[in-house]
């Protein structure tokens, strides 16, 4: 089932960067180039070959770690895809690690409060946080934090042979903007969750036993209203890589985002295509990963047995 | 036999009970009044400002606000005030468009895959889920630069990846109704494919749709004014509100926030608008 989705994303990205813009050598040397020197070009790059030959030869490519080589920098893609990941990966484990326990504890607040002020307020902040979008939410905390009270550094970029904490320093503002998005998402389902499980009859034979109120919420309910926020917290991560883009440009960071954002603004279709497909299998690996893990927690699944 | 007129009526009563309660909301009261605000500033804006948003004046340039330019000026002396007000205008036109087109594309795909199952339905999930695999900007940056940058491609490409969202909503919602009577009726009378899906399923589905459009018309201005702000959105001279913080932004360790601050807030206070009436319309529709 992944594969046939990743496959169908191949095919897609494979039409954006090879299809859609009709002659590659023309739009990469602009109208004015030579008929020539376009034609040279193409057949340098191999663009002018049959389509399902040019598909065959990038996914197979692609398989096997070659993604081709960029047009910007006529050096192989791959150097910079792996960077560039490993700095993203840096910048969104802090806002996971951020985001994470404060949703959840967001959403379980939320259920415990069920129709009260505090539960609509957490309601509401959360889903206009979810709606902010990054730069807005980046440049006004650049202003307080950054400029005014001059906490923290407004550029994410470290200087070379930087330690952890400098690093962890200097990623800390940008990572706020992307716990704004995803707090509203995470504390939406933890708090659905835990509202089904503090309905749920096992957790009134609890009470009824006379378990401590304590009791009940930890080994009963709690335990049961997290599962399916797991997977909510693993399809997110396509939503937080979206907001690296931006992150990234407004911090001037050198993610996945900014590799993304370049290549487009220079046309250099390889390593275009080879960043959004890595963000495509990196979605399916987590998706996957995620259902993994439900499986593991589940004792349900874990045991087979099946409904 | 039931009389035509009321049940007309009964109907029309819910329906008018529905909105009374909905502007009796708190939420979706201050969310209308912040939507309405820009709508206004987007419509009348342009007549009402005191400045030409689009007039340089290099020798007051990078002024600070002030009784004669309240917001002060950007760096080509432009008023940032009379900016931020006409800013409202190609956002609001943009984001609407795209929003009504995902509705319609959506909607179309959403019944199409609930009436047909089996097949049809498993086709369209896997491509509807690989759309989903990728974030919108992510699609919008490889189509714009495949395209070219332009507010058509911007509409298209928005439409396409809202419209798989849209069509799953749609779709769990025809799962529920195609099974009860009146679609098997109708298909004893034999009524065409089209009339059933568009005459028969969509007015009962109409709900969801409603909440999901305004809840998409939030993304879709989050997504403008984010492919705006890294260029790829509306281009210049347009006062809008992404481009003027992505013109400003880079002067912001010189103090000179009023450039920035105030297209900050307007964008986020008409996201939050947009989100507060979703959230209404849905509050109310779901009781």
């Amino acid at each position: 089932m992944t594969l046939l989705t990743l496959w169908l994303l191949s095919v897609l990205i494979f039409a954006g960067g090879h299809i859609l813009p009709g002659n590659v050598g023309r739009a990469m040397l602009g109208p004015f180039a030579d008929p020539t020197a376009v034609e040279v070009l193409n057949h340098q790059m191999g663009t002018d070959r049959p389509v399902l030959v040019q598909y065959a030869d990038w996914i197979a490519g692609f398989v096997t770690g070659d993604m081709g080589e960029s047009y910007a920098y006529r050096s192989p893609v791959a150097p910079f895809l792996i960077t560039a990941l490993l700095n993203s990966a840096k910048l969104a484990a802090v806002a996971f690690v951020l985001v994470v326990p404060l949703g959840i504890l967001g959403g379980v607040v939320a259920a415990l409060h069920r129709g009260k002020a505090a539960d609509r307020v957490l309601s509401v902040v959360g889903l206009s946080a979810t709606v902010v979008p990054e730069f807005v939410s980046g440049i006004v905390l650049i202003l307080i934090f950054g400029v005014w009270l001059d906490w923290f550094p407004i550029s994410a970029t470290w200087r070379d042979g930087a330690g952890p904490f400098t690093q962890l320093y200097h990623l800390i503002l940008p990572s706020i903007p992307l716990v704004l998005i995803l707090f509203g998402y995470i504390a939406r389902m933890a708090r659905a969750g835990m509202i089904e499980a503090l309905d749920a009859d096992y957790t009134r034979t609890a009470v009824l036993k006379g378990l401590s109120y304590r009791q009940v919420i930890w080994r009963h309910v709690l335990r049961n209203a997290l599962l399916p926020t797991i997977s909510v917290v693993a399809t997110q991560i396509v939503y937080l890589i979206g907001g690296l883009v931006v992150i990234e440009i407004l911090f001037r960071y050198q993610g996945i985002g900014s590799l993304i954002y370049t290549a487009a603004k220079k046309k250099d279709f390889p390593m275009l295509q080879a960043g959004v497909m890595a963000i495509g299998g990196l979605f399916a690996l987590t998706t996957l990963l995620a259902d993994l893990l439900y499986a593991r927690l589940n004792p349900r699944i874990r045991f087979g047995g099946r409904e | 036999m039931t009389d035509p007129g009321t049940e007309e009526s009964a109907h029309d009563y819910t329906w008018r009970n529905d909105l009374r309660r909905l502007f009796r909301s708190v939420t979706f009261d201050i969310g209308a009044v912040i939507v309405l605000f820009w709508v206004g500033c987007a419509i009348f804006g342009p007549s009402l400002v005191p400045h030409d948003p689009f007039a340089d004046d290099l020798l007051n340039s990078l002024m600070p606000p002030s009784s004669d330019h309240w917001f002060g000026t950007d760096q080509l002396g432009r008023d940032v005030f009379s900016r931020v007000i006409v800013g409202a205008r190609d956002i609001l036109t943009v984001a609407p468009i795209a929003t009504v087109l995902s509705t319609i594309l959506g909607t179309a795909l959403g019944l199409t895959m609930g009436y047909f199952g089996g097949l049809v339905d498993e086709a369209l999930s896997r491509l509807v889920d690989a759309v989903l695999a990728l974030p919108t900007v992510i699609v919008a940056l490889l189509a714009l630069t495949a395209l070219g940058t332009s507010t058509v491609t911007v509409l298209v490409v928005i439409a396409f990846s809202f419209a798989p969202i849209i069509a799953r909503t749609v779709r769990s919602a025809v799962l529920t109704e195609v099974r009860l009577d009146y679609i098997a009726a109708a298909e004893l009378r034999r009524e065409s494919t089209l009339y059933i899906l568009f005459v028969e399923i969509l007015p009962n589905v109409l709900p969801p749709i409603l909440v999901e459009t305004t809840v998409r018309l939030g993304y879709a201005i989050f997504t403008v004014a984010t492919l705006s702000f890294i260029g790829f959105g509306i281009q210049p001279p347009s006062p809008d509100w992404g481009l003027s913080i992505s013109a400003n932004y880079g002067m912001i360790s010189g103090g000179f926030w009023w450039t920035v601050l105030f297209d900050s807030l307007a964008i986020a206070s008409l996201v939050v608008g947009i989100n507060l009436v979703a959230d209404g319309i849905e509050s109310t529709l779901n009781d």
